[in-house]
């Protein structure tokens, strides 16, 4: 992959690619070239270092060994592995929910301080009442009561979902029925987040659980914590603090940067920070301290996931997605790049030392040895925010002019779909109902659902995986739900916008998108949004005619790029909550035990209603989705596909 | 040609963590589908025609030398295994084996394993249609050496 042209098919990322080159700066694909070929027994999932009698390692040639020292064969083996990473994808998006639920405790301290006389004022206030009430009376608080003491309740009840020992997550009633008795039967209801972590990696260390199957049972029900739990409540109450997403229009790709604003870049995935430095890079002190040194004004751009959440609710422009973040800083052009937690590639500190840009960490979860690190905190969090906006505009006298290359490509989105909005746009502001959404499958008018999710990987050419096989299966009348680098990859290849149905949907997809001006491929938000996509799709089954469950719906799944611990416990949320789901680059490093690969791939369907799928094409992937996709409306005596070529 | 000119195998033992990766690299060389998980997939993995060793605390990768006076050669009743001094390799014809082991049992070096299944010996072949061993890329520490044999 020595060619630009192999490693991406983003112009703006190949731009930057042959500028990295010239000035010999290291990128993700560069290492990736130092670290090939890769561990054989890593990828194929049979290399265990848990306990210190190995390392282990299972012979794949079936000469050597087919034990570790223990005795745990190669089974037991990669399912633990397996089941690890599982419990690190739900533990990382459930602590950003965590995080997000003790924001709300502090708002509501807060609030009550000031009904007591005394306090200050908060940086943070309830937005979206409307969803602050429904949340509430979901947890079952008396929603009449004042606005300090329901979120006080709320996020005490929500906070306490962590540490639950027993019973059952609030949220998973949001599932139809159906979905909740097959959860309940097969033992698979998550309790507490926290403990369903914990249990896990109980359960995988030395001389635990050595039955695969046992071993993927659990890591559902840890998953489960993470999708309907976690995950969802991140989301839910990142709405009602900072506001639920309405469609927006937004700008994407490295063109967003421009030369002669104080440039400051966004990255990583909790919006609470990021959402008051959209405030600061608009405070009028620091616009014009910012024209004081010569800047036209202050420009934030956004990338990875957080770029998502600040594009749906303020129209920030995404510079880029995963691979593009080091290319953000070889523009020349970043003042500052302010990163949080997760997907923040450690070789960002290298880059940035190339240039005038200054890297800043602001989480104690996440510090880089030599990085200026400025500690949010939710009390001080807009004082924060405009310190490192003052930060930026500091630094811009250091950038180089003549090292200044920002490519000029840029591209138009609509984001900010939300289960709500869909509702919304569907069936119109005063008939809120996803009735049309499913009278349109019912029909035959659209074919199916298909989630196209996760990040990026450099073992695969950049963003080309998105979008062949978005553009395949909206050609198939099929409505595609986005949310994380997966949108943003779609996004700048111009999928993303009304227009996209004209130029790329099948007929009966672009008639929906004309009749209701969506494009074809929706944005829902940040990788911790899929939560959105879960329940929309249980609103489809209260609407009804698609099934009785989740696993009934003419859908798919797929994360055709992904890399993260966290695009594994989405997997297994949407597979154990019925989902038939495809994963793309190479397979969750479980080939190395047949059995296992075969559990996973086939028999799990008629455990949970929901597989996985490995496959490394993105046109056969779309085959795949369409296959199950069309299955699944045999299954439910539906009309063929209208518009069948 | 020269056999000075005739390059070789070599190992830094210092060097060589026992990963091996250098058997992986070797049996992917070796398999109709040159990708691991593909092959694996396929079930078409080939067997690696190198091993990595274990002895007195040391780990060593151990693959067939290309003896200039080979043992295995002179025990190989089929004349299925010959010596080719202008390359300086050990090769064999598939076709002329009977599968008596024999090269196996005269391996000084225990370089040569059984391929039950198929019932042909497995040996390093040097990797003729490549520019070099598989093994020599497949190693992260660069431990395997290709390099001219100097007397």
């Amino acid at each position: 992959m020595s060619r630009v042209e192999d490693k991406s098919i983003d112009k703006a990322t190949q731009e930057m690619l042959r500028r990295a080159k010239d000035e010999n700066i290291t990128v993700s694909w560069d290492r990736l070239e130092s670290q090939s070929p890769q561990c054989g027994f890593g990828q194929l999932g049979t290399c265990c270092t848990i306990c210190n009698m190995g390392p282990c390692r299972i012979d794949p040639f079936g000469e050597g060994a087919t034990v570790g020292v223990c005795g745990a064969n190669a089974d037991a083996i990669a399912a633990r592995n397996l089941a690890r990473k599982i419990a690190v994808g739900t533990a990382a998006h459930s602590d950003h929910g965590r995080d997000v639920a003790h924001t709300l405790a502090h708002i509501a301290h807060h609030q009550g301080n000031k009904t007591a006389g005394g306090g200050h004022s908060h940086d943070y206030e309830i937005i979206d009442t409307e969803k602050f009430k429904k949340l509430a009376s979901e947890f079952g608080v008396d929603t009449s009561k004042p606005q300090g003491q329901i979120a006080a309740e709320l996020s005490a009840k929500l906070l306490g979902e962590f540490g639950k020992q027993d019973g059952e997550l609030e949220l998973l009633r949001r599932a139809p029925k159906k979905r909740q008795e097959i959860w309940r039967n097969l033992g698979i209801c998550p309790r507490g987040i926290d403990r369903e972590v914990v249990e896990l990696l109980h359960t995988t260390t030395m001389g635990v659980d050595n039955d695969y199957k046992n071993i993927i049972k659990n890591g559902m029900r840890c998953a489960l914590a993470d999708g309907w739990g976690g995950s969802m409540i991140a989301t839910d109450v990142q709405d009602v603090i900072l506001g639920s997403p309405r469609p927006i229009r937004g700008r994407v790709n490295l063109g967003v940067l421009k030369e002669k604003y104080v440039n400051v870049v966004v990255h990583g995935h909790e919006p609470v920070l990021s959402d008051m430095v959209v405030r600061a890079s608009k405070d009028p002190e620091l616009v014009k301290f910012a024209k004081s040194v010569g800047a036209d004004g202050i420009n934030l751009a956004g990338i990875c996931c957080t770029a998502n959440e600040v594009l749906m609710r303020h129209g920030i422009p995404i510079a880029g997605n995963f691979l593009q973040q080091e290319l953000a800083i070889i523009t020349g052009a970043v003042e500052v790049m302010i990163v949080d937690v997760q997907c923040i590639m450690p070789a960002l500190h290298e880059v940035a030392s190339c240039f005038h840009t200054k890297l800043v960490t602001t989480s104690s979860k996440a510090r880089f040895p030599g990085v200026e690190h400025i500690e949010f905190s939710q009390e001080k969090a807009y004082e924060i925010a405009k310190q490192i906006i003052r930060l930026a505009v500091e630094n811009f006298r250091n950038r180089k002019k003549e090292r200044v290359n920002i490519p000029k490509h840029e591209m138009d989105l609509v984001a900010g779909f939300t289960k709500d909005v869909i509702f919304q746009m569907l069936g119109g502001r005063y008939r809120a109902t996803y009735r049309p959404l499913s009278d349109a499958i019912i029909s035959g008018r659209l074919r199916g659902l298909a989630g196209v999710v996760g990040c990026n990987n450099p073992k695969q050419t950049h963003d080309y995986y998105h979008t062949a096989l978005v553009k395949e299966l909206i050609k198939n009348d099929v409505l595609v739900l986005q949310t994380g680098c997966a949108a943003i990859a779609c996004a700048k290849q111009g999928l993303l916008v009304p227009e996209a149905a004209k130029a790329y949907a099948g007929k009966g997809l672009q008639e929906i998108c004309e009749a209701v001006g969506i494009p074809p491929v929706l944005h829902l938000g940040a990788c911790v949004d899929n939560s959105r996509i879960l329940t929309a799709a249980s609103h489809i089954i209260e609407e009804g005619g698609l099934g009785e469950d989740l696993s009934d719906i003419p859908a798919a799944g797929c994360a055709p790029e992904w890399m993260s611990e966290k695009a594994i416990a989405i997997g297994f949320y949407f597979v154990a909550s019925g989902v038939y789901t495809v994963f793309g680059a190479s397979p969750f490093a479980t080939l190395g035990s047949a059995n296992l690969t075969e559990y996973l791939t086939k028999e799990l369907e008629g455990v949970v209603g929901g597989r996985f799928e490995f496959c490394d094409d993105p046109l056969k992937m779309a085959e795949l989705m369409i296959e199950h996709i069309d299955k699944k409306r045999k299954a439910l005596k539906l009309k063929p596909w209208m518009y069948a070529r | 040609m020269d056999v000075r000119k005739i390059k070789k195998l070599y190992y830094d033992v210092k060097k060589c963590l026992g990963c091996r990766s250098c058997e992986i690299a070797c049996a992917l060389a070796h398999s109709q589908n040159r990708e691991l998980i593909a092959s694996v997939k396929a079930g078409t993995l080939a067997l690696p025609r190198k091993k990595v060793c274990f002895a007195k605390g040391k780990s060593y990768p151990v693959s067939c030398r290309h003896c200039r006076e080979p043992k295995c050669v002179d025990a190989c009743m089929a004349a299925a295994i010959t010596f080719d001094a202008e390359k300086g390799l050990v090769v064999h014809d598939d076709t002329r084996c009977v599968g008596c082991w024999m090269c196996v049992m005269a391996c000084p070096y225990g370089a040569i394993r059984p391929n039950l299944k198929a019932k042909l010996p497995v040996r390093c072949d040097m990797c003729p249609d490549e520019e070099e061993p598989a093994c020599v890329k497949g190693c992260p520490t660069k431990a395997v050496i290709w390099q001219e044999e100097k007397r």
